[in-house]
């Protein structure tokens, strides 16, 4: 007896999974894949990057698709989870059968996915932050934000042009605000910068006065600066703006959005941050060669969502546009021949900057387009070079 | 000097926050014995009901009235359609149960809502007071002043109104309590409705300083359920004392050690406490009925 | 048809199940779900020692995979052992670990016991998202292969790595399950289950009690540890997230969904909530919000678990 209902009870696991097989959709013309993470700590990113790519989708097939043929995205929530993530890309490699993939919101669901895509020979275009995605090059791996090297690096410049060079930082613990900590110490003194202070906060910390205090005591402190993303870096504006620590702060390229000057209120005024020429779209001049693809882009995202844009958005937007481009190129869906024309992208105007790849360089941005910003009356301004 | 004084302030305010948190888990527990893991959500519920109301164009006083009156609804709610009708369930069964709960209001949160970061205006503006070269925010002072409020409001109903004692004595014995005519249902309910509309209040104080989003629950439910069993799972006092307590370990260790591990220290101290005292520091030893 | 005994039918029935669903895979991106399910099942027969059979909760067992997972990232680099060596190393940290942590907490009941678990996990956790020198911090840490593969293909046997690790899960799974069905009708399984039923009866019979919920305790956490390498090692890569609470419910979630009293209840359980985020993608954004419900359902309507309420309901059946 007992038997007899283990084996129903077998059979009956088996028939789900089977079922949930048969549910798959169809099969269309061109399929790429996507993992974000749309829910989970890190869907500030995941949200407006999914959104993007539905839109572009739903555009690209309004228009008649690429060479004709339609494009199918299969899109999975990692929320953030590497292991996840790990199953996702194995479920588009294996049973969607994707030609090309975009995503991994996080460094850690990147990271996770990369040994899937370089076995199975699938281009992959990361969306997340950190420079170890992209150094030491991989052959099927790409990304299209800046690195958190290139933040600091842009921060820092900022810093010696004002002649301020003893800094405190003050970083989340996730994985954003640490990768970003380690890239700002190790290239501290390459510009001539001094770390006076190092603190930390937890990505869910309701206060983090206690750290700005024992770092606004530091002495011969110049200024301040937070690695970090989410609700972290708002936090520590307004505590910062209460403890009168009266030094200049710089934020990350990860809050880079409008929501954040809401958040912070008052308190934002004065804070400078490295960012794409997307937050800033209206104020580039009209000979800016940037200014229609970013102004095109907010335009049609807050139409599509009624939410305002983000950087975020905008890296699927350079990827999206990215690998189209390449697919046409390459004139067919077979992936070695997509990774061959993503690698030889170059004067592609995303909403980052001008892109130029090589085998050597899967990232293919330069410090040019990174705008050094500063809030003044509850908005962006780009602070002269 | 203004440094300790700086780490007791941001101490207090957040620990205070525990406590709220804390007083609302131990209202559930001393009714049903149930630890209502989604005691976080009501504080997200309250907390972005009171935003999305306040855009609608509802001033913010009534905006947070109707969140609290909401989310003790869906504190009701949640005993009459997962609490009762799992009666007798293991207590891993209600850990899970109430756990399901908090991802499904989460679920509903993220749909409903949006999973943006969110806040809206403190109800006495944003210039700190300075004490002793320190600084407070008015609304550290409203959620210093809520958790106050609600411990001396909860003291006065357990021990002055009936249907507060009724409630104590349905958390001593149930079945004592049916027998002399305590409608224990009710009192079930009841607590539901009031852990729920006190885990809103919550929200709605702290929202201001912290800000809120569909997914802040989780975090302050671990903080809020280790700050009632440090005070002993039982007593609103023990809440109110382990909030602050746990508040005030993780500002005074990331002040004067390392604010990477003050949470960590926070979690050593109550697993030192509970090996010393294993009911908590104001808990009851409880003799096993055989 | 000799009856057969409980411990026999749940073996043949998981090598059974092994065995036949590969045949019903449309794909083989089945194997990487079925691999998942046996590691996933893995550590859930080790609480099923420890919840099922002597009736302890912890929130914090997914600190024991941590222990494994990072073991197996960690040893080869810095110590230069295989990491299948590692497994075994991370293993013998986890029951270490777990008896030192597990000797003063296991004097708490109920919640003060879960708290105290809680705790544990999180502390586990902070050390490995924190200390990014040598674990990498929150972006995780790449791991080692272990090189089946290429020795397989040395005699020509191409297999994909999901392939791989659903047979290498598979044998684990009927290694883990043999052994506990071993240890239920040992006479210190009969021991731990008298614990389940009544603390302070147990003693009264002679029972050392401590000693009994620490065996329970220290077994478990090398189960989900091991468990923890294999996913690490499958993976090839890992981030703290496998220390993180998250994980820990979820672990204790698919112990009592499919029924914490017997090891077969804990491989449904298993299974479910393996195989269930991926049949609710198709739900997109209402994926979370059904995974909340199903579980307060099962909970609530077949408390017991899946499998010992559905069999209850197929016996009254049968025997009308």
């Amino acid at each position: 007896m007992r038997l007899t209902s283990i084996v129903k009870t077998a059979s009956l696991i088996m028939a789900t999974t089977a079922l949930g097989a048969m549910a798959l959709p169809a099969m269309a013309d061109i399929k790429i894949g996507s993992s974000l993470s749309q829910t989970g700590p890190a869907s500030f990113l995941g949200d407006p990057e999914a959104k993007t790519l539905t839109m572009l989708v739903d555009e690209l097939n309004a228009a008649g698709g690429i060479n004709g043929e339609k494009i199918e995205l299969v899109m999975y929530d990692d929320a953030a989870d590497a292991n996840k993530a790990r199953t996702f890309a194995t479920r588009m490699v294996e049973d969607d059968e994707v030609v090309a993939v975009i995503g991994g919101s996080t460094t850690g669901t990147t990271m996770a996915m990369i040994p899937v895509f370089e076995e199975a020979g699938i281009p992959f275009i990361s969306l997340a932050g950190a420079v170890v995605i992209i150094d030491p090059v991989k052959k099927w791996v790409f990304k299209t934000p800046h690195t958190d090297l290139m933040a600091c690096g842009k921060i820092y410049e900022d810093l010696k042009k004002r002649g301020l060079t003893k800094v405190g930082l003050i970083s989340g613990t996730g994985g954003f605000g640490q990768s970003m900590h380690e890239q700002c110490l190790s290239i501290a003194g390459d510009y001539g910068i001094d770390i006076v202070a190092d603190e930390t906060y937890g990505p869910k910390d309701a206060d983090m006065t206690p750290q700005l205090t024992k770092i606004g005591a530091t002495e011969g402190l110049q200024a301040v600066v937070n690695p970090g993303f989410g609700q972290g870096p708002a936090i520590v504006t307004r505590n910062f703006a209460q403890l009168n620590i009266g030094v200049p702060l710089y934020q990350s390229h990860g809050v880079a959005s409008k929501s954040f000057i809401d958040l912070a209120g008052e308190a934002a005024e004065g804070v400078r941050l490295p960012a794409s020429a997307l937050l800033v779209a209206d104020l580039l001049p009209d000979s800016d060669p940037q200014k229609a693809v970013v102004v095109g882009y907010r335009d049609a995202y807050e139409a599509a969502t009624g939410s305002d844009v983000s950087t975020f958005g905008g890296h699927a937007y350079d990827a999206f546009k990215i690998l189209v481009a390449a697919i046409e190129r390459a004139g067919s869906d077979d992936p070695a021949a997509i990774r061959d024309e993503i690698e030889k992208t170059s004067g592609f105007m995303g909403t980052a900057g001008v892109v130029n790849m090589s085998a050597t360089d899967h990232l293919g941005l330069d410090l040019t387009a990174f705008r050094m910003l500063e809030i003044r009356d509850g908005d962006w301004t780009i602070v002269a070079d | 000097m203004s440094e300790f004084l700086q780490f007791f302030f941001s101490g207090i305010t957040v620990g205070a926050v525990y406590a709220l948190v804390a007083l609302g888990f131990i209202i559930i527990y001393n009714s049903s014995g149930v630890v209502n893991f989604a005691q976080g959500e009501f504080v997200m519920l309250g907390g972005m009901s009171t935003v999305f109301i306040h855009a609608l164009g509802a001033p913010l006083f009534a905006a947070a009235l109707a969140a609290i009156l909401i989310t003790a609804a869906v504190g009701v709610a949640l005993n009459k359609l997962a609490i009762e009708p799992a009666r007798g369930a293991s207590v891993v069964a209600l850990i899970i149960i109430t756990i399901g709960a908090s991802i499904f209001l989460r679920g509903v949160a993220q749909i409903v809502f949006d999973k943006k970061i969110h806040r809206f205006p403190s109800f006495s503006g944003d210039a700190p007071f300075e004490i002793g070269g320190a600084t407070i925010l008015p609304q550290s002072l409203w959620i210093i002043g809520g958790a106050l409020a609600v411990f001396f409001a909860l003291y006065l109903f357990f021990t002055r109104t009936l249907t507060g004692k009724a409630v104590l004595a349905t958390a001593n014995n149930k079945l004592a309590a049916r027998l002399v005519g305590i409608n224990t249902n009710f009192v079930m309910t009841l607590s539901f409705a009031l852990s729920a509309a006190i885990g809103a209040l919550a929200g709605v104080l702290v929202t201001p300083v912290t800000l809120t989003s569909y997914d802040v629950g989780i975090a302050l439910a671990l903080k809020g359920f280790a700050a009632a069993i440090l005070g002993g799972m039982g007593s609103p006092f023990g809440a109110l004392v382990g909030g602050l307590l746990v508040g005030l370990i993780e500002a005074m260790t990331a002040g004067y050690i390392s604010s990477e591990y003050k949470e960590a220290v926070a979690f050593l101290v109550i697993l030192v406490v509970l090996f010393v005292m294993p009911h908590g520091i104001f808990g009851r030893t409880k003799l096993d009925r055989v | 048809m000799a009856r057969l005994s409980p411990r026999a039918a749940t073996l043949i029935a998981l090598a059974a199940i092994a065995l036949l669903a590969p045949l019903l895979f449309p794909s083989s991106f089945y194997y990487r779900i079925g691999a998942l399910i046996f590691i996933n099942g893995l550590s859930v027969i080790g609480l099923v020692i420890l919840v099922g059979f002597a009736g302890q909760v912890s929130l914090g067992h997914a600190g024991f995979a941590g222990i494994g997972a990072y073991t197996c990232a960690l040893a080869p680099v810095h110590v230069g052992l295989h990491p299948a060596l590692a497994m075994v190393l991370g293993a013998a940290i986890s029951a270490v670990v777990a008896w030192l942590v597990g000797r003063p907490i296991l004097r708490l009941s109920g919640h003060f016991l879960a708290v105290a678990t809680l705790g544990f996990g999180i502390l586990v956790y902070m050390v490995l998202n924190n200390e990014s020198w040598l674990t990498g911090g929150p972006d995780g840490i790449a791991v080692a292969d272990i090189g089946l593969r290429d020795l397989l293909r040395d005699y020509d046997i191409k297999v994909t790595a999901s392939q791989l690790w659903y047979w290498l899960g598979a044998a684990a799974l009927l290694v883990g399950a043999f052994l506990a069905l071993n240890l239920q009708n040992s006479p210190t399984g009969r021991a731990l289950r008298s614990l389940h039923d009544s603390e302070v009866a147990a003693r009264t019979i002679g029972i050392d009690v401590a000693r009994m919920k620490l065996t329970a305790f220290v077994v478990s956490a090398v189960y989900t540890s091991v468990a923890g390498s294999m996913l690490a090692m499958m993976n090839r890569f890992v981030t703290p997230d496998i220390a993180g609470f998250m994980h820990s419910v979820e672990l204790l979630t698919m112990t009592v969904l499919g029924g914490a009293g017997a090891v077969f209840g804990g491989f449904v359980g298993a299974s479910i909530l393996t195989a269930l985020p991926q049949l609710l993608t198709v739900f997109e954004e209402y994926e979370n919000l059904l995974l909340g419900v199903i579980m307060m359902l099962v909970m609530i309507f077949l408390r017991e678990g899946l499998v010992p309420s559905i069999a209850r309901r197929l016996r009254r059946g049968g025997s009308k």
